[in-house]
């Protein structure tokens, strides 16, 4: 089985965000940046199902600048064989992102793609369903749990009252939630062997993607920062300060 | 034109988030709900001001949510509606994106805030940024935030019940099973109290004191991400970025450090009190009540504070 395996450039998830004076986005010049940590996840996930036997062929792909080849080589450091850039320059919406990767899907031919459930940077939580949806294909998203199941995949998912397990037809999506496995570190000698593996550079115009954004981002600004309180010295002190004070319980 | 809202309920009643995804949706037009599942819930929710109309559907692929077959049906029924909405609950984040790439739209998630038909504002970077953004698509495909909205109330409407149409079943994928946790507590986004451990509490044995102490306030129970992941609590417990979002009137954090991701899940609750050992823990910073001290010690000296009235 063949996989394919996007992975976003984001801001390091260390890293404590800016907003730039001019309301027009983050700061993300002279930022460290990172892949989105969902998507190691996604990648961890892969390695494991070709070290299991189950994959054959792990495809990394990124869409984005040409500095997201980093993030496809942290990919191929992990165990990735090879790697695709979708060079572009612009903003690139979930939606674009999906119609690019579908029409990756469509000359790779993977039976399987997985993806993190969510970028750290925007926050959508959209881009895996939306290309299960334009594939017309089944997607287990916020998994913790992959296993084959004969020419089907049984996904744990983690849900809002616990856990629910979905059997998905083949090919298929599935999205990264946090408890699925704990991404490797990439070790030197692989590091160096990732090196050497092609990663081949596309444009959106190449795949025949339009990746006009529909969403105008009219302004970006600090939410109302909330103000440090005081310390207490005693619980009695604070469940007085909570009955009389604060009045909440 | 109306607007649909896909609801979330325990087979009797709507979820709180689905009655705040109501009263957002109600900003934009008059209100249609699609009850998928029991007649109970869908009765429960032609009482919920400000519904106009309520769509249900008893039939099997729709029972346990699948999204596959629940999108097919929102898109057969989008030409009547100008926006279509759902809670940012697991739920509404697993179909709505579904629902908008096959509508060809790009699908506007976690709003906090309502402009106007076209405009809207949602947080980014962990809610380290509020972006207002402007749709231009035709229709909007939209996931709530619902503790940035008061919910609807749960009664005062008296809407007609209409069976929704079936749509076919892509038949791609099928439920096999769920554990879901039974708790007496109340839940975690609809609590007026939440009380959460993190790290610190070492062993889900002790996370029994945050038990202890929640119970005694009527609270529910979260956890830091931290928390989850060295399997102190269950994942539905998890506050933050990627877990739940919470705004209650109390939230008690309990040997939590306060990533910003955690406090990305948590920071708008109206007063918070924190518990930890460290002084200069970030969570200090955003805290309207801090106490510093051995949380083994104090949490049940909290306990049995809160029993004297």
């Amino acid at each position: 089985m063949k996989l394919l395996v996007p992975v976003k450039r984001v801001v390091d998830y260390n890293v404590k965000v800016r907003v730039k004076a001019d309301g027009t986005g983050v700061e993300t010049a002279n930022v460290k940046m990172s892949m989105n940590p969902f998507d190691e996840i996604a990648v961890e996930e892969a390695v494991r199902l070709k070290e299991k036997g189950v994959a054959t062929e792990i495809v990394a792909v990124s869409c984005g600048p040409t500095a997201c080849q980093e993030q496809i080589r942290t990919a191929l450091a992990m165990g990735a064989d090879r790697g695709i850039l979708v060079e572009h320059d612009g903003v690139l919406e979930p939606l674009a992102v999906a119609k690019l990767l579908k029409a990756l899907v469509a000359k790779e031919n993977p039976e399987l793609v997985i993806l993190g459930k969510q970028a750290i940077d925007d926050d959508m939580n959209a881009t895996g369903q939306m290309l299960a949806a334009l594939l017309g294909w089944a997607q287990g998203t916020f998994a913790s749990k992959v296993e084959k199941d004969g020419d089907k995949l049984k996904v744990t998912r983690e849900v809002d009252g616990g856990l629910e397990t979905v059997s998905l037809k083949l090919p298929a999506i599935v999205t990264t939630d946090l408890r699925l496995n704990e991404p490797r570190y990439a070790s030197l000698p692989n590091i160096m062997k990732a090196r050497k593996k092609p990663i081949e550079n596309v444009k959106p115009a190449d795949l025949g993607v339009d990746v006009t954004p529909r969403l105008t981002v009219l302004k970006v600004e600090e939410p109302a920062k909330r103000q440090a309180g005081k310390k207490v010295g005693s619980v009695q002190e604070l469940v007085d300060k909570l009955r009389n004070e604060a009045k909440v319980i | 034109m109306a607007v649909l809202v896909l609801a979330d309920h325990d087979g009797s009643a709507l979820t709180q988030p689905s009655r705040s995804t109501i009263a957002a949706a109600a900003k934009l037009g008059e209100v249609h709900v699609l009850v998928l599942g029991a007649a109970a819930a869908a009765q429960a929710a032609a009482q919920v001001a400000g519904v106009a109309k309520v769509l249900h559907s008893e039939a099997e692929p729709y029972a346990n949510g699948l999204a596959e077959p629940v999108a097919a049906l929102l898109v057969a029924l989008a030409p009547n509606y100008s926006h279509l909405l759902a809670p940012a609950s697991a739920a509404g984040k697993n179909v709505m994106p579904r629902v908008a790439a096959l509508l060809d739209v790009q699908v506007i998630s976690d709003i906090a805030g309502v402009v106007d038909a076209d405009t809207f504002v949602r947080p980014i970077y962990a809610g380290n940024a509020l972006a207002t953004v402007k749709s231009a698509d035709p229709k909007k495909v939209i996931t709530v935030r619902a503790a940035s909205f008061d919910p609807a109330a749960a009664t005062g409407g008296s809407a007609a019940v209409e069976a929704a149409p079936s749509a076919d079943d892509p038949g791609l994928s099928s439920f096999l099973g769920a554990e879901i946790a039974k708790s007496e507590r109340p839940e975690l986004t609809a609590a007026r109290i939440v009380v959460s451990g993190g790290r610190a509490m070492g062993s889900s044995e002790n996370f029994k004191i945050i038990e202890g102490v929640a119970d005694k306030l009527g609270a529910a129970v979260g956890a830091s991400r931290a928390a989850v992941d060295a399997g102190y609590a269950p994942n539905d417990h998890q506050v933050g970025q990627t877990g739940k979002i919470v705004a209650p009137e109390l939230y008690i954090a309990v040997g939590i450090s306060g990533a910003i991701q955690h406090l990305a899940g948590m920071k708008d609750s109206k007063v918070i009190v924190a518990i930890n050992k460290d002084e200069e823990a970030p969570i200090f910073s955003v805290a309207d009540y801090g106490l510093v001290g051995d949380l083994f010690k104090l949490m049940p000296e909290l306990e049995a504070e809160l029993a004297k009235k």
